[in-house]
């Protein structure tokens, strides 16, 4: 029984708090005597501190503490040791925070920050992924537990025997992920217990770690995370801004509230590693593939191994008899890479659906027809059926809304004045997993309803979401529930990432909504007038025991663009994707998921590059002036649709995860159609009027 | 950020005089580049004289012609303004070219013509820059140097002067009016920025202390046939990688009287006397327009990432010139 809440477009619970400015983020909470601090990098990239002189910044009026591994209270070795900050002397990257200075205004812990003197004994350092790195090794497994390479049957037999044959290798630069809102904590100690009010993707980590680090039962840590500024992964894991806060909060006895500032985002809290892809691919005389290679390599940090599983998207996309996937990675004396927005799948959809698309023009076969028929009727991985599969569909429809029929596949064949003009296509897909959660429901004497679990909505429309499903599975309006998020005193719920959120979310919202009305059931008399009914519930058992079976998302993703042919400017006229993603709960929400990471998608190919120095070793253009991000007037025409899709194999709410297959394939479809407008395959990201200048010889 | 005082001058000697006694003052108008680089320590003044209320914001239309702009005057307003849009339209496409609606609605004409380079280590306290601690060294000579000059530079320093709107006044032969300690005084804004040479971080000709009061367009009836083109690495809201600024008068075929200025490319606003003398007396043609770019061009010295803005600035230029050309109406 539903009265229909899932799949109608509702505006965002909260929208009208976030325009009006009254929704509060991390560091905005009113708290009385609040102090400010402020986190110092580390001014070399390998080496030790010598000495630290705090006298001058302590001299400033208003500065109450200086932090650092001389004084700072000790953690316990914790979860991570990226997170175990301010404890020992030794520097790993530049830029990586090594005191925290702490004042009764923001201006003084600023001015502060810059006073204290840090000596070093600073080494030499290598920052610079190449391929023939001598660092260069093989990780034992890649994120987060496949297999580091895989193979079957023989590929250089099967390449060398094919008749038609592509080789070439894909570089993509360090993406930095820039929320709006940086790392941001407010914490304070009261009786020994630990409350923050903290921006991250998921409070149940960020408790855990901290009452690790502090050596605290975890009742006694309380995270609190009603909105949040964007994440794009940055905020999967607890970072630096959580601990430092927490320290200094401790060591001051003050509360106290630390952002990290728009520089400190390039580094500290992790980026999409740069990769160097190489993809093989042969084919026979009618497309079809016989063999696929696609050779990864990614750097992590000398503090822990971040192993991108960038190939892994290729194991399961299309099939061919023989085939292979390599990881490789190299530790640099840089920060450690983290998430960005699909991790793994995004930077290695760019090199294999580039590949497909080279592919195509080598065999003379359309790009979507390529694809379609290389469609896998099991999973080449699992050798089972997907549960869902409609990548064809999605191509089709795509194909047929985009007006691809007749579509010319020469090179550099259509001009409209100064502007050559291209298209191009891609695929894409995500896995639909799901993690256990919790959640309660209670039911009160006044007909109304309250759902409460810590997810955490990052700007995603999440809390709507949610809300929604709970009233289907209620089976009343929605106007009769409330939900309460973001506090860790809710039931525990996963991480809002992996484009799991809605998936184990709803799960658990729909379990314990069940639950409440077989109480209700069983209660005679109903909610008694002065009390209420509640029923908590956790998905785990029933998650764990999900069988193993190949969930994917599938995409189809359209790129118009149009390359100035003296300046070799790029400008994307239009962009289309279609997705089957299962079911979509809200199609206001869902199209922003989906063309939000069309978007990112083109800045990826067009305009993102962290740009390092190695002589410094860190990115010099280290903020939104200087690091690009795809602009409104970048996007001209963007539109995103889905497929009606049902799949019983998936979940209570039958969804799939939105979040990020929408950037998935993008980067390939534009630089595919920037070859198509002009001839030139350009392989390294993002495609910059610098790499296309020049296309005609002038006057 | 160092704590400094901040004083609201009266008039315009008040200011003058304050920042003459006043070793580490500075003048304080939009503040969206000087409060942008006191927050990175990159400046650090302890006293800031806030010219926002002087008697500075107006745009007056002058007896014979031309026009005084008002050092405060808002790039918003003055690219708004009637005037501007008629007899200079390329002042009003360089202004809306630049930065985002918010900023120029902040952003005053002395603060842009006085705003600091772009150049990623000058804004970075942890490198070296010659431009902000003098002997140094210069960064970006040997390392990232894909936005910075190619002309004109020296081993001192390769930055490039960034605003849009000094381009289009360096080719409108601006006069920039100044009010020094030791009195009032015109500079013509080719000559108010400088060469980096031995001492990049003297940036401009004026003295210590010198306020600018206002900015005054001659009379020039070509420049109601005028363009700006700029290319940027995004649609908007970018520093240019290459800007042109061009004025065309043409007699018939021939090219009576051509204003070219170059941005993205140099120290200050670079100002194409010789591609203009090429151009001059002659029948205009796009390849004559290439031609006059290569010449101007022709002592450009790359740096290691920017040898694109040599065939970049050639394109904009015949591009702009050609444009303007086409549109010139038959006598
Ligand atoms: C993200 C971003 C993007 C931008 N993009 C562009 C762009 O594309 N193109 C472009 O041209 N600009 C761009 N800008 C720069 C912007 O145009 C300048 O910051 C602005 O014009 C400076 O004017 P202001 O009044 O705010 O100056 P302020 O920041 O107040 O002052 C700048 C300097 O001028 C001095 N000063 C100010 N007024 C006077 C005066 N009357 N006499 C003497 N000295 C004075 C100050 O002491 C200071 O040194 C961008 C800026 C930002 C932050
Ligand atoms: S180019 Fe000029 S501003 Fe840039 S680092 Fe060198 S000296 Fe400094």
């Amino acid at each position: 029984m539903t009265t229909g809440a899932v799949g109608r477009a509702y505006p965002r619970l909260e929208g009208r708090e976030k325009v009006t400015g009254t929704a509060r983020y991390a560091v905005e909470y009113p708290v009385d005597g609040v102090t400010y601090g402020w986190a110092v990098p580390s001014a070399v990239v390998r080496g030790r501190i010598t000495r630290i002189d705090a006298a001058p910044a302590l001299a400033l009026p208003g500065v109450l503490a200086v932090l650092h591994h001389g004084n700072a209270p000790r953690l316990a070795p914790g979860p991570e040791p990226d997170l175990w900050l301010l404890q020992e002397p030794a520097v790993h990257y530049r830029g990586q925070f090594v005191a925290v200075v702490v004042a009764t205004s923001l201006e003084a812990a600023r001015e502060g920050a810059r006073l204290v003197q840090i000596d070093y004994d600073a080494g030499p350092h290598s920052t610079v992924l190449t391929a023939d790195h001598p660092g260069l090794y093989r990780p034992d497994q890649v994120n987060p537990s496949y297999p580091t390479d895989t193979a079957e049957g023989d590929f250089d037999a099967g390449y060398a025997a094919a008749p038609v044959r592509m080789d070439a290798t894909y570089r993509t630069p360090a993406y930095h992920n820039n929320p709006m809102e940086p790392h941001a904590t407010t914490a304070q100690w009261r009786d020994g217990r630990l409350l923050v009010h903290d921006s991250n993707q998921g409070a149940v980590a960020v408790k855990a770690a901290l009452a690790e680090l502090f050596e605290l039962p975890r009742e006694s840590v309380r995270v609190i995370t009603q909105h949040v500024g964007g994440g794009f992964g940055s905020k999967g894991y607890p970072k630096a801004a959580v601990v430092l806060a927490a320290l200094a909060a401790r060591q001051v006895d003050r509360p106290v509230r630390l952002a990290l500032t728009r520089q400190q985002l390039f580094g500290p809290v992790g980026y999409r590693t740069p990769t160097i892809q190489r993809v093989r691919l042969a084919a026979d005389a009618d497309g079809r593939l016989t063999a696929i290679c696609h050779d990864s390599i990614t750097q992590t940090s000398t503090i822990r191994e971040f192993a991108e599983q960038v190939a892994v998207y290729t194991r399961s996309m299309y099939a061919a008899p023989h085939r292979r996937t390599t990881h490789r990675l190299v530790r640099l004396d840089v920060p450690t890479p983290f998430w960005m927005r699909a991790p793994g799948e995004c930077p290695g959809a760019y090199a294999l659906e580039s590949a497909m698309d080279e592919l195509a023009s080598a065999v003379g076969i359309d790009p979507v027809e390529l694809r379609i028929r290389n469609d896998p009727a099991v999973d080449p991985e699992l050798g089972r059926p997907f549960t869902s599969r409609n990548l064809v569909g999605c191509l089709r429809d795509g194909a047929r809304r985009f007006g691809w029929a007749d579509r010319d596949p020469e090179p550099r064949a259509r001009r409209d004045g100064r502007w050559l003009i291209g298209t191009g296509v891609a695929g894409s897909s995500y896995p639909a997993r799901a993690r256990a959660s919790a959640a309660a429901a209670t039911a009160r004497p006044d007909g109304r309803f309250l759902i409460r679990i810590d997810a955490t909505d990052i700007g995603t429309g999440a809390r709507t979401a949610l809300w929604q499903v709970a009233a289907d599975a209620l089976g009343v309006p929605p106007e009769r529930v409330e939900i309460q998020i973001g506090d860790s005193d809710l039931p525990p719920a996963g991480v809002a990432g992996g484009s799991m959120g809605t998936s184990s979310w709803s799960w658990a919202v729909i379990r314990a909504c069940e639950a409440l009305r077989d109480r209700l059931r069983e209660t005679p008399g109903g909610v008694p007038p002065d009390g209420e009914v509640t029923a908590e519930v956790s998905t785990a058992d029933e998650v764990r025991e999900q069988p193993a079976l190949p969930r994917y998302a599938y995409g189809a993703h359209f790129a118009e663009v149009r390359v100035d042919v003296d300046t070799g400017e790029v400008r994307v006229n239009r962009m289309l994707g279609v997705f089957a993603a299962g079911r979509v709960v809200n199609p206001t929400t869902a199209r922003s998921q989906l063309i939000g990471g069309m978007t990112m998608g083109i800045s990826m190919a067009l305009h993102e590059e962290g740009v390092l120095d190695e002589r410094y070793g860190d990115w010099v253009n280290h903020d939104l002036a200087t690091y690009h991000i795809t602009g409104c007037a970048d996007v001209e025409r963007i539109e995103a649709y889905w497929l009606d899709e049902q799949d019983s194999e998936l979940n209570p709410a039958g969804v799939k995860g939105i979040g990020e297959i929408g950037i998935v394939g993008t980067a390939a479809a534009i630089t595919n159609a920037v070859h198509h407008a002009t001839g030139v395959r350009i392989r390294d990201l993002p495609i910059r009027l610098d790499k296309l200048i020049g296309l005609s010889p002038l006057a | 950020m160092r704590p400094f005082r901040y004083h609201r001058p009266a008039d315009v000697a008040e200011a003058v005089a304050v920042l003459a006694d006043e070793p580490q003052a500075a003048y304080l108008a939009g503040g969206t580049n000087l409060v942008d680089l006191m927050k990175l320590g990159v400046q650090r003044p302890d006293l800031l004289v806030d010219v926002n209320r002087l008697p500075l914001d107006a745009v007056e239309e002058l007896p014979g012609g031309g026009l005084r702009i008002g050092a405060t005057v808002r790039n918003s307003d003055l690219a708004a303004h009637p005037a501007v849009r008629r007899d200079y339209p390329v002042l009003a496409r360089a202004l809306l070219a630049a930065a985002s609606g918010q900023l120029r609605n902040l952003a005053t004409t002395g603060g842009n013509l006085l705003q600091r380079t772009r150049c990623v280590y000058f804004q970075d306290t942890g490198k070296a820059c010659n431009k902000r601690e003098p002997g140094s060294g210069c960064a970006a000579r040997h390392g990232q140097n894909r936005d910075l000059a190619v002309l004109d530079w020296s081993d001192l320093c390769v930055a490039t002067h960034p605003s849009d709107l000094a381009v289009a006044l360096a080719a409108l032969d601006a006069v920039v009016e100044v009010h020094e300690p030791a009195g009032p005084r015109d500079v013509p804004l080719a000559a108010l920025h400088r060469s980096p040479g031995e001492h990049p971080e003297r940036e401009t000709t004026l003295a210590r202390g010198a306020l600018i009061t206002a900015v005054r367009l001659p009379h020039l009836p070509a420049a109601r046939r005028s363009a700006y083109l700029k290319v940027r690495d995004r649609a908007s809201f970018a520093f240019a990688v290459g800007s042109v600024a061009a004025v065309l008068d043409l007699d018939g075929d021939v090219v009576r009287d051509v204003r070219l200025a170059y941005g993205a490319v140099a120290h200050r606003p670079w100002r194409a006397y010789r591609a203009e003398e090429e151009l001059r007396g002659r029948a205009f043609s796009p390849q004559l327009a290439a031609r006059a770019a290569d010449a101007e061009l022709a002592e450009a010295r790359p740096l290691r990432h920017n040898g694109f803005k040599v065939p970049l600035t050639r394109a904009i230029t015949v591009r702009a010139l050609t444009e303007l050309a086409e549109r010139t109406p038959a006598p």
